[in-house]
């Protein structure tokens, strides 16, 4: 269990290595890529926890996840559309699409209770670094207020859904 | 004669108006960016909560004891009288760490 999290935080490291690596600090429409896929993301890996899940309470906060970045990305959508940006792919959403696809991969061949426990561990990893990448790198580099704002809300609803997910991880010990 | 009957009418009126506001209260409770407050609030049975949730995430004002439970839409107002008095601790059940207290008298 403690390398597999060690594994999740390391490849998530990327988040920050790949943007520090460009030299420069992302775009706006960068940004609202990076947002945008780290949402897709955790919406995916809640697809398949409500399916593969076991534990009540595991599920229902797979549901809750789902729910709330659909809600925050629709958001996100809408506002690029009024300031009419477009978002653009770059190596951090690249690198965090290609860690999340093995990690979804990894997490499909765990069931029952060994999977429950890894896909809450991962989402609370995952959360934090998100939170941290975030709070450090994407909301400073931000120029458009109103995207700078979102960013913001998001961080204090994500930090949310971390309270939650250890919450929930400490249930299942 | 008239007016005296009148101004009597009036006066009565005024006072059925007074009677009512005065007893009952709406007071609002507002989720913004998974917080709730006031997170502790006094009110009295009949008295009306306008459940304000300002997040685009949908929210629900659930009682630990079941006395309630209410759904609140994102960007949406719900109002809901408070029927039964006690010390009530309430959470959502979509975001659990979101937590408040609403003490009823009776």
């Amino acid at each position: 269990m403690f390398v597999r999290l060690s594994i999740a935080v390391a490849a998530l490291g990327l988040l920050t290595g790949a943007a520090q690596a460009q030299g420069a600090k992302p775009t706006d429409p960068q940004i609202a890529h990076i947002a945008y896929t780290a949402g897709v993301i955790d919406i995916n890996a809640a697809k398949q926890a409500e399916t593969k899940a076991s534990n009540k309470e595991v599920k229902a906060f797979a549901k809750d996840m789902a729910r709330d970045h659909e809600a925050v990305n629709k958001q996100a959508l809408d506002l690029v559309k009024k300031l009419k940006v477009t978002p653009e792919d770059n190596d951090t959403s690249k690198a965090l699409s290609k860690q999340a696809a093995d990690k979804l991969a990894e997490l499909g061949k765990l069931k029952g209770a060994a999977y429950d426990k890894a896909y809450i561990d991962n989402e609370v990893a995952y959360h934090k670094t998100v939170n941290t990448a975030l709070e450090t790198q994407l909301i400073p580099s931000a120029s458009n207020p109103e995207l700078k704002g979102l960013l913001q809300t998001g961080l204090k609803i994500f930090q949310g859904h971390q309270q939650h997910a250890e919450h929930v991880a400490a249930s299942l010990k | 004669m008239l007016p005296g009957r009148c101004l009597a009418t009036l006066a009565l009126f005024a006072l059925g108006a007074m009677a009512v506001p005065a007893h009952a209260a709406t007071i609002q409770i507002v989720m913004e960016n998974l917080v709730v407050s006031p997170a502790e609030v006094s009110a009295k049975v009949g008295d009306t909560i306008e459940w304000v949730n300002k997040d685009v995430l949908a929210h629900t004002a659930t009682a630990k004891n079941g006395d309630f439970d209410v759904t609140i839409a994102p960007k949406k107002t719900v109002k809901s009288v408070l029927t039964k008095a006690g010390t009530v601790d309430y959470y959502c059940r979509f975001h659990p760490n979101m937590k408040a207290v609403l003490k009823i008298a009776p």
